[in-house]
């Protein structure tokens, strides 16, 4: 019984390789990984804080689907690797540098006064961790490595519904942002926190329409026009 | 690098002195060992204490009666009044406070309180909390330093005077230093010297508190630890309180319940370790709440019962154990949050002993304090006037020096991972809930024994980046200062009082009314009881 560890460092040669280690069953994967540490080999490395799945800092790459690994319990044959489209520090550990700068250039933050009534609209949103798992499943990343991604637009979403007002932010995220995503749901089915990020940007095309936005897909979308513009 | 205000880590306290400290014009930087975030205040879920009214003088009192009598009225009264003006900042900022059937805010007692007034998020208060802050910080162009490790402070040795800390940047692996008008530390507990036997997240390894200590400054109270009485058994993960406020019981291997489920936390630890130590098990049992009620009331824990043990709380018996939950001394500072010894240099939260929770902690206060405190450090913070900021200083080659040694004279015949473990255990059985004379000698001694052998420990993980080895080792250097503190106060406290409880003394003597105060010089430990004023 046997998990897989992709390990990873930008000074050896090759710089990723595979290697297994022995199962320890019935526990979870950061207790695995903290296992194969202490007793094996100290230069495994990955991040893990707060062992409940709140912190947000575990999050890996299991057969290809990102997991917490403190919420995880790992399988015989499973491969583990660093979350996806996120640049490899070492091993497990990302740069998540990167993607928490969406949170900044789509201004996912309260920008009027909280309306204290709509709390209870945002419970689940506020749930969000920051775990980057969303992130890691979103498909977009591999085409456009600039899309906000889900995480951030859910926290738009949250702080629109709670000002009722977020003009700054609605403009800031048509530019790879709602209307790039596919709508493919990934980044749901892939939230530990049970959040569901397209919903949140369906929610947000809506608002971005009333807001004056239009789908620049649809505007860019070719009717056929039988090449008479040639003429 | 130089900043007006520095602060170090990034839980609420951090977060919430950085967003004062800014707000009145001062430019800051926030230091943390991972990234924002992930910090233990992600894991408070019971709520946020906050009283209007006649209300905060029973809060005052709540709070004075739990710190049984080594509190500071003037602090704890700072915090109450200061309680509710703290929570409306928290919903003006967007917390998602839980509404009522009437659209107020929901509020709740808690284990010694009088009234109602432990506001929540549903189950994720300091999450809600945490997040937001951070979201807040961001739109207020705070800077965060993330992935540094606190070292040292840099400390003026003539004028007595903070001027900064040295930092290993764990991503290159590079000892470097951040210059400070003032210092704002907020690093959180020392729970994790308890290692695995704490309810807190890893790196709960008391890293300002010892680096206070070095920096010649002083600790207190540091044997006042709480356990709380349901963490799971084999993963000391925690169950949270609402299992027992909402009608769980207790019950031991004999099915028989041993205790009055609803007393105050260390009360009902120590009947849950008195059955263990007596050779029974103890569990949990919910199940005559029903799975639908458990559902609505405790969707955390029915996930985390069924990760961490396998188990099913609508219908098993969950066992459980009691583990340290939070920490009550840390460094000592004035009423300003001044830490005693280091001018301009502050402290607050879990790391900081204000005298607010004394003996023990009320739940619901730690959030409050968090912020409320928070709030106050970062104004005072921005109000002290540095006199030798950018004066000559050494430590920085000292600290890389002492990195450089870790790396290359520390033999390694040891493995610091094998004696960390056995610390946390002997700690555990021997200064836990119930502490004797013996007990706490027999652990003193193992653990100067390790401290005379920590440079035959190290690392074996040579690399440069990314080092969690050596991070994990210099953390471990830590617990063994601040552990040595903590018996050390246990051991002379003769008498029991609030978490602190000793069956050879079961009586509270007030001969021992007082701080235990924690020093070193030229490197040798000194303790002695100081009045309270």
């Amino acid at each position: 019984m046997n998990i897989t560890i992709r390990r990873f460092d930008k000074r050896k040669e090759p710089q990723s390789i595979e290697m297994s280690y022995p199962l320890f069953e019935g526990v979870t994967l950061l207790e695995n990984l903290i296992k194969i540490k202490t007793t094996t080999d100290p230069s495994l490395s990955f991040n893990g804080v707060c062992r409940s799945g709140v912190c947000g800092s575990c999050a890996v790459s299991v057969n290809g689907k990102a997991k917490l690994a403190c919420s995880y319990k790992p399988s015989d044959g499973d491969v583990i690797e660093p979350l996806a489209y996120h640049e490899v520090e070492r091993d497990l550990i990302v740069d998540k540098t990167k993607a928490h700068k969406t949170l900044k250039t789509s201004y996912a933050h309260l920008s009027s006064i909280a309306i204290l009534e709509n709390s209870s609209k945002v419970t689940v949103q506020s749930d969000c961790i920051l775990c980057d798992s969303c992130y890691s499943a979103c498909p977009v990343m591999a085409v456009n490595s600039d899309f906000l991604g889900p995480f951030a637009l859910t926290k738009v979403y949250r702080y629109t519904l709670q000002s009722n007002e977020n003009k700054k932010a609605i403009d800031a995220i048509q530019t790879s942002g709602v209307w790039d995503c596919t709508l493919c749901g990934e980044c749901t089915l892939a939230c530990p926190q049970g959040i569901d990020p397209k919903m949140d940007i369906m929610n947000l095309r809506s608002i971005s329409v009333q807001n004056g936005h239009s789908d620049p897909n649809f505007a860019n979308m070719s009717f056929g026009d039988f090449g008479f513009n040639n003429f | 690098m130089i900043t007006d205000v520095l602060i170090i880590g990034s839980g609420g306290a951090g977060l919430s002195a950085a967003l004062r400290a800014k707000e009145l014009g001062c430019s800051v930087i926030i230091a943390t060992k991972t990234l924002p975030t992930n910090a233990n205040t992600c894991m408070a879920q019971g709520g946020f204490n906050a009283s209007k009214g006649s209300d905060v003088q029973a809060h005052i009192e709540d709070t004075l009666k739990a710190s049984r009598g080594i509190g500071s009225e003037t602090m704890i009264k700072t915090m109450c009044e200061k309680s509710s003006a703290a929570l409306d900042w928290l919903l003006s900022l967007g917390v998602p406070f839980s509404l009522d059937d009437n659209g107020n805010f929901a509020n709740r007692f808690m284990g010694g309180g009088a009234n109602k007034r432990t506001y929540y998020a549903e189950d994720y208060t300091g999450l809600k909390i945490l997040q937001t802050l951070h979201d807040e910080c961001l739109k207020n162009d705070i800077l965060f330093k993330a992935n540094h490790y606190l070292l040292n402070l840099i400390v003026d040795e003539e004028g007595k005077e903070v001027n900064g800390a040295t930092f290993l940047d764990t991503v290159m692996g590079e000892v470097v230093e951040i210059r400070a008008k003032s210092v704002i530390i907020a690093t959180g507990g020392y729970s994790g010297v308890y290692h695995g036997f704490t309810t807190n997240g890893f790196g709960s390894s008391g890293d300002g508190i010892a680096a206070v200590i070095r920096a010649g400054g002083v600790a207190s109270d540091l044997e006042f630890v709480q356990f709380h009485p349901t963490a799971l058994k084999k993963s000391s993960i925690l169950i949270s309180e609402a299992a027992r406020g909402e009608g769980g019981y207790l019950v031991n291997s004999l099915g028989k319940r041993f205790v009055d489920e609803l007393l105050s936390r260390d009360e009902v630890s120590r009947a849950v370790v008195k059955e263990i130590n007596e050779g029974r098990e103890v569990f949990l049992d919910v199940r005559h709440l029903g799975g639908k009620k458990l559902a609505h009331l405790l969707p955390q824990e029915i996930k985390l019962c069924k990760i961490h043990e396998n188990l099913d709380m609508a219908n098993d018996l969950i066992p459980i154990k009691s583990a340290v939950h939070y920490t009550m001394g840390g460094i000592e500072v004035d009423q300003k949050l001044q830490a005693s010894g280091i001018k301009g240099c502050f402290a607050v939260g879990e790391c900081s002993n204000a005298h607010i929770h004394g003996a023990n902690r009320l739940g619901g206060n730690s959030l409050l304090e968090i912020i409320s405190m928070g709030l106050i450090a970062g104004e005072n913070a921005t109000e002290y006037k540095s006199k030798s900021q950018l004066k000559e200083n050494s430590q920085l080659s000292k600290d890389r020096a002492f990195i450089n040694d870790v790396y290359n004279t520390f033999t390694n015949q040891i493995n610091f991972y094998e004696k960390r473990e056995f610390l946390g255990k002997i700690l555990y059985h021997n200064a836990s809930v119930i502490r004797n004379d013996m007990g706490l000698k027999g652990v003193l001694v193992a653990l100067r024994q390790m401290q005379k052998e920590f440079t035959f420990m190290g690392i074996s993980d040579k690399s440069l980046e990314h080092n969690t080895n050596l991070i994990e080792f210099i953390e471990f250097g830590n617990t063994l200062e601040v552990a040595e503190m903590l018996l050390v106060g246990a051991l002379h406290r003769n008498e029991s009082r609030g978490a602190h409880f000793r069956e050879d003394f079961k009586e509270t003597n007030d001969t021992f009314k007082a701080h235990s105060i924690f020093w070193k010089e030229d490197g040798v430990l000194c303790a002695e009881f100081k009045d309270i004023k």
